[in-house]
């Protein structure tokens, strides 16, 4: 996502290296996602609804818990 | 001794038969950093022995701040994988286990510049307007 459009930027974050980074983000379960500290979710999601997500993230909506 | 067996060694120059262009990985390091950060170090000059396509430039946090701050970089270790261009891809933390094929898959994607994404996908992300920062939590296994 992040080679298909400029204003994307992702990271990898090894959670296990980074437990305040972690804590912040209430990392309970991974793979979790973060986007824009708005939108969240665990685990893999079909190619369509990270893309979901990822407008939901920009586009107002969604709230970080 | 070196950090990948032959097997993964050879797994990764298969993947790095789709390399096009040059790609590099910059590595932030600290020199009184973790062990975390030379096995890092130790691990992404092993990758990119297994190519000509591939260079890598180890940093200094503190030393270099400057290019960090550019890059969005504040803790160690972190990696920048840029091909063409900064596309904005990083690795915090050593690329192991599922991060390290992660690792890879991101040198290819970064190298060709054309992402494994539908179609529709790609037009929805060429719309945005707006920076879209993803932030993925991960562990090595």
């Amino acid at each position: 996502m992040a080679v298909a459009s400029d204003q994307v930027r992702a990271d990898c974050i090894e959670a296990n290296e980074f437990p305040e980074w972690s804590q912040q983000y209430r990392v309970m379960a991974v793979p979790k996602v973060v986007i824009n500290d708005r939108v969240q979710f665990e685990g893999a999601l079909p190619e369509r609804d990270f893309l979901s997500a990822v407008l939901r993230a920009v586009n107002g909506g969604g709230t970080l818990g | 001794m070196p950090i990948l067996s032959e097997k993964d060694r050879e797994a990764v120059k298969k993947e790095f038969e789709k390399l096009t262009d040059p790609v590099k990985v910059t590595v932030f390091s600290q020199e009184l950093g973790s062990e975390t950060c030379q096995q890092t170090e130790r691990l992404v000059k092993e990758v990119v022995e297994l190519t000509d396509k591939a260079t890598v430039e180890v940093l200094n946090l503190v030393l270099d701040r400057e290019k960090a701050e550019a890059y969005g970089v504040d803790r160690v270790p972190a990696l920048v994988v840029e091909g063409a261009k900064d596309y904005g891809i990083r690795f915090f933390g050593i690329p192991a286990g599922y991060e390290f094929t992660n690792l890879i898959d991101a040198m290819v994607v970064a190298s060709t510049g054309k992402p494994a994404l539908s179609q529709e996908t790609q037009t929805a992300l060429a719309g945005l307007t707006s920076p879209v920062h993803i932030k993925v939590f991960a562990t090595p296994t």
